[in-house]
């Protein structure tokens, strides 16, 4: 017994400790991994090589570019309301790596493991809306406010259809926590009997984390650079290696809530695991590549008449077909 | 409603054939040239580095006419006339501000004797501004370009350096104009 608590609680404690520090560097690693994965992959898809000077196969580029972005003068505009534009950036880097908290990467790895880890996630990324609006907010500009408007509403929008996408697969686990649904689909996964809800859970969760074809936030043709185009040096950085956070976090939760997670077979749980999330993210990438920017009344609209009546539709059949069978 | 259906099958498969046709692109060449390893090919034509040319005699063909400083948009060139013994013009100084030039090619087709050429180079980096001022002996080479063969004081009308009027390839005798006869 050490200060009144006991050995085993300890080493609990330690050993999430090192579970966290490691899920934490080990996604921020992966989010500036995608950097130069999607420059590459980009040019892959449009015929061209994409960076390939620095180191090999150009993949030291993303660590000069963060060299030069470290030693860029910090710059907050004078017209800017400083402690909102400072908080901004760090807002949406938080949100994110606090949802990887939930995410179980394999049977033991969990680093809380939460018996409403969805709620969670979803509370998550719900916060991650403030980050958009402060920054449009606080940087006293036209295109950052309207970025930022259109950034709000399409994330509230489009977050519905990610909770009740997801209901459906609640209802199948009979569990909120991420550990139990993966459990449940041992069987079967569950982009089979859920393959509406699969559909809605990816395309809400790339509005989500606003990337192309739903990047209308930060549409450069439109917005120069939308709700950050007053953030330079780190505080772009951190709004930046956010959206990869975000591919990484929304490929992980497919992969768990749809995919198995970390099951499979041969191979040990945390590859297969890394397998199906890295598969996402270059769907994601893909998707960039191959999509086009809807209008923004398009993008609510189709939001508003087309998924969300297919996701009622989807929980109210799923729940019909699990009453019936108990 | 058969309509709205419709319209959503196009679009979704319209969308997914795109993913598809993009993703299909892995196996595609690459259009890139990697420059420095793997040099383009460029044209004989092709506007580059200024150089002055002599002719088939190894003797210089510009005549320092200033045509081609006059048709520079850029006055980028800058000549400077003599005299040698026999009449012949040359250029004393012909230089050339390739910081300025911007590879046009007037002065190529304002040369009458096909003196000042471009050539496919383009490769003229320098780290000092002064080092992009060629003179009259970086310009001067000592071939004949692209124009083979081709002499201005052997066809011109020119009397010159030993040759009178009317001794050039296929010029006539002047006429004498104190005569009537035809």
């Amino acid at each position: 017994m050490i200060f009144g608590i006991s050995e085993h609680e300890i080493l609990s404690i330690v050993v999430t400790a090192i579970l966290t520090i490691v899920t934490l560097m080990g996604s921020v690693i992966m989010a500036a991994l995608m950097i130069p994965i999607e420059r590459r992959l980009l040019g892959l898809w449009q015929d061209r090589y994409g960076p390939n000077r620095v180191g090999p196969f150009g993949s030291l580029q993303v660590v000069a570019d963060m060299i030069k972005i470290f030693f860029k003068e910090d710059w907050i505009p004078p017209f800017a309301d400083k402690a909102v534009f400072v908080i901004a950036p760090a807002i949406i880097m938080f949100t994110t790596l606090m949802a990887f908290a939930v995410i179980p990467f394999t049977e033991s790895w969990t680093i809380a493991n939460l018996n409403v880890g969805i709620l969670f996630l979803l509370a998550m990324s719900s916060l991650g809306v403030y980050s958009v609006i402060f920054a449009g907010w606080s940087s006293d500009n036209k295109y950052a406010l309207l970025g930022s408007m259109r950034t709000a509403a399409q994330m509230i929008s489009y977050e519905v259809f990610m909770g009740l996408s997801l209901l459906g697969v609640v209802l199948l686990a009979g569990s909120f926590n991420l550990g139990d649904i993966v459990e449940s689909q041992r069987g079967m996964w569950n982009v089979i009997p859920q393959f509406p809800a699969f559909v809605i859970f990816f395309i809400a969760g790339c509005a989500e984390i606003h990337r192309a074809p739903f990047d209308l936030p930060e549409a450069e043709q439109e917005l120069t650079a939308g709700y950050h185009t007053e953030y330079s040096g780190m505080k772009f950085g951190m709004f930046f290696v956010g959206e990869y956070l975000g591919i990484v976090l929304i490929s992980c939760l497919v992969t768990t809530l749809f995919f198995g997670g970390w099951l499979g077979p041969w191979l040990p749980g945390f590859v297969w695991f890394f397998l199906k999330a890295f598969f996402f993210m270059c769907f994601f990438i893909l998707l960039r590549a191959a999509t086009v920017r809807p209008r923004y009344d398009q993008l609510m609209a189709f939001g508003w008449k087309v998924l969300l009546p297919i996701a009622l539709l989807n929980v109210a059949i799923t729940g019909a077909i699990v009453v019936a069978q108990s | 409603m058969k309509n709205a259906a419709q319209n959503a099958f196009s679009a979704t498969s319209s969308v997914l054939r795109t993913i598809g046709m993009t993703f299909m692109h892995s196996f595609r060449k690459r259009d890139t040239i990697l420059y420095p390893e793997e040099k383009p090919y460029l044209p004989p034509r092709y506007r580059g580095r200024i150089v002055l040319t002599r002719d088939p005699d190894g003797a210089e063909r510009c005549v320092a006419c200033n045509l081609c400083s006059v048709a520079c948009p850029v006055d980028c060139i800058s000549v400077v006339k003599t005299e040698d013994e026999t009449g012949r013009w040359y250029p004393e100084t012909f230089r050339i501000n390739f910081s300025r030039c911007i590879y046009c090619g007037y002065c190529e087709d304002a040369c009458p004797t096909y003196a000042i050429q471009l050539t496919p180079d383009f490769e003229m980096g320098e780290f000092d501004r002064q080092n992009m001022v060629y003179e009259k002996s970086d310009l001067l080479i000592s071939g004949v370009g692209k124009r083979p063969g081709y002499n201005f004081y052997r066809v011109a009308g020119m009397s010159v350096g030993g040759k009178d009027k009317g001794q050039a390839e296929n010029e006539a005798e002047p006429v004498d104009i104190k005569t009537l006869l035809p």
